[in-house]
């Protein structure tokens, strides 16, 4: 078997093609859309991705070295994301699937990011740590669906260190030889400044941590580097601290990692040292399919079609606030 | 482990509950029976962060059964409190979890308990307390009373969010552990809770409730979250 899977919700147009054999990836190829400045410009995104499509899916085909023919189907990521991005891969796919007549099959974003990170680390039942741009989420399996026992009020980890490195003139670029800048800085620094940590009960909330720590930035009286380190220690105990709630909880015994926060090492440290408590072992999603890609998507769509779940053309519509617990896992148990 | 003071001293420190962020211990203080909440020291946080998160939450929950307590609502009563240590010492409260105890007591004395507790939530949201894990094991009856614990996520907050959050989770409990009865129960938590709070702050607080369930994450995770 063989699905074609296509990635837009983001910044990212990307086509992956996997099969149901090890090695099972054919093809990755990806399309990054870098705004000039400031934040993500859906529409400015997804004017990229219609220009860039084409040849990102042609250039799948020839990695795999076969043809549309070969493949049995075609999935595509429905949501979460920004609406403009999505309609661009879901007016793809439709037009794919049709033209070729092959089933479609629709993928959840964020439990792609889950299903790559399972697939390529082999854990088994772990608690799952999701943190990216978009989401900050802690999620176990149980019963049918992944479950979100914690999750940000607010704004995404990622979110917090991309805005606060652009607002005090860190990036872009945010992520430098495999570091972020945050991270980077952060190393540099030393004292603990007075910035807000909040977790509430299983969820965090990182607004207020972002304000004070441009507020503080913005007095000129702290070295840019220790409000950094405040801001990272803060922000990824806080994460830490929830997760290992949810794993004392669940009693599971594996922690993943997934999103392109997951990089991070000083994050991957701070895991290790909670996971140590616990005996729980830590898997980390490899850097490259921890960020946004259509290999996750293409595997999640192989996992889901082997167990029916095929979408009509006409009923192909993006959500873009489309929750991972909304959607059944027929796969696991 | 044993704590000094003033030369009063812990004795027989008996471990009875591991939880993510305290121990609790059995002991006797100056010849009654106490529990001990230890709050753990973090490997992961910046040691300064760890200090300070702990000292904080030991304070604020410290001063919160304290405060609750002066408001006449039965919580257990506060020994000691050693910020610098993380540690609260409070009366042991010998009874029965409303969880287990709904299961076998008969469901009009249940009723009784359970507007008791709605009372006293009632009181708590008045004078702007949510407790924050308001479930059927963290109420404790004894000699016909329930008593509130478990005030280590409880928060000065006059959010109507907040508070409805606190009812939906106690609903939620109830729907778990006795699902024949909810309606009945729930009903007479509620009665309690308007005597203090009266039939508008009921009314809104029901809606918030509604609307919290409406969100959906809600209606399981934070179930689930509690087993
Ligand atoms: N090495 C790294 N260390 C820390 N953060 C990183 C690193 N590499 C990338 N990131 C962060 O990861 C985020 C992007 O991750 P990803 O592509 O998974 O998310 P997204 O697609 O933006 O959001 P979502 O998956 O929530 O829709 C950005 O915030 C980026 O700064
Ligand atoms: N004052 C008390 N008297 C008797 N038993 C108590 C008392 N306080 C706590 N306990 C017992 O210890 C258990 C855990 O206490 P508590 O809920 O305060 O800890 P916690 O760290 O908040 O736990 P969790 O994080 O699981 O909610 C309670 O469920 C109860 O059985
Ligand atoms: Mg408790």
């Amino acid at each position: 078997m063989i699905i074609l899977g296509i990635e837009s919700t983001a910044h990212t147009f990307g086509v992956g093609i996997v099969r149901d054999k090890d090695p099972f990836i054919l093809a990755d190829v990806r399309a990054n859309y870098i705004p000039k400045e400031g934040g993500i410009h859906p529409r400015e995104a997804s004017r990229f991705f219609a220009t860039k499509a084409h040849e990102v899916i042609k250039q799948a085909l020839e990695q795999a070295r076969i043809s549309i023919n070969d493949i049995n189907a075609i999935a595509v990521a429905l949501g979460p994301g920004l609406g403009p991005c999505l309609r661009v891969g879901a007016t793809i796919a439709r037009a794919l699937a049709s033209f070729f007549n092959k089933p479609l099959v629709p993928v959840n974003h964020s439990v792609a990011h889950v299903e790559i990170g399972l697939k390529l680390t082999g854990a088994r039942d772990p608690v799952i740590v999701y943190l990216a741009g978009g989401n900050t989420m802690i999620i176990a399996f149980n019963d049918k669906r992944y479950r979100v026992f914690g999750e940000t009020l607010d704004i995404a980890l990622g979110n917090l260190i991309d805005v606060f490195a652009r607002e005090v003139g860190l990036a872009p670029p945010y992520v430098r030889k495999g570091v972020h800048v945050v991270d980077e800085c952060a190393d540099k620094g030393s004292k603990l400044l007075d910035l807000p940590y909040i977790v509430k009960g299983q969820d965090v909330s990182f607004s207020g941590l972002l304000t004070a720590a441009l507020k503080h930035y913005k007095t000129g009286k702290y070295r840019l580097e220790d409000i950094c380190y405040t801001l990272r220690e803060i922000a990824y105990s806080m994460v830490v601290e929830v997760s290992e709630r949810a794993l004392a909880h669940t009693s599971k015994n594996e922690v993943l990692l997934v999103g392109g926060v997951a990089a991070s090492r000083r994050l991957q440290e701070k895991f290790k040292l909670m996971a140590k408590i616990y005996d729980a072992s830590v898997h980390v999603v490899p850097p490259r399919y921890a960020v946004d890609n259509g290999v996750m998507i293409a595997w999640t769509g192989l996992l889901a079609y082997k167990h029916g779940v095929v979408i009509p053309v006409e009923k192909a519509v993006v959500r873009q606030r489309w929750r991972l617990d909304e959607v059944e896992i027929p796969w696991r148990s | 482990m044993a704590f000094r003071r003033g030369g009063d001293t812990l004795e027989k420190l008996e471990l009875i509950y591991k939880g993510a962020e305290a121990y609790l211990f059995k002991s006797t203080f100056l010849d009654t029976d106490v529990i001990v909440k230890y709050r753990l020291p973090k490997p992961y946080r910046d040691p300064l962060l760890d200090r300070r998160i702990r000292r904080d939450r030991t304070i604020l929950e410290a001063r919160i059964i304290a405060r609750v307590k002066e408001l006449g609502v039965p919580v257990p009563a506060l020994y000691m409190v050693d910020p610098e240590k993380a540690i609260i010492i409070m009366e042991y409260i010998h009874g029965i979890r409303l969880k287990e105890l709904i299961n076998h007591a008969n469901i009009s004395t249940i009723e009784t308990y359970v507007r008791e507790v709605g009372r006293s939530i009632g009181i708590m949201h008045s004078a702007g307390i949510v407790h924050g894990d308001l479930t059927t094991s963290n109420i404790i009856v004894k000699e016909g009373t329930p008593y509130i614990i478990d005030f280590g996520l409880a928060q000065y907050s006059d959010e109507l969010e907040d508070k409805g959050v606190d009812i939906h989770l106690f609903l939620r409990s109830l729907e778990s552990t006795h699902p024949r009865f909810v309606d009945r129960l729930f009903k007479a938590f509620m009665k309690g809770y308007e005597e203090i709070v009266g039939s508008r702050g009921k009314e809104s607080i029901l809606e918030k409730v509604r609307e919290i369930r409406m969100r959906g994450r809600y209606v399981e995770e934070r179930r689930l979250r509690k087993q």
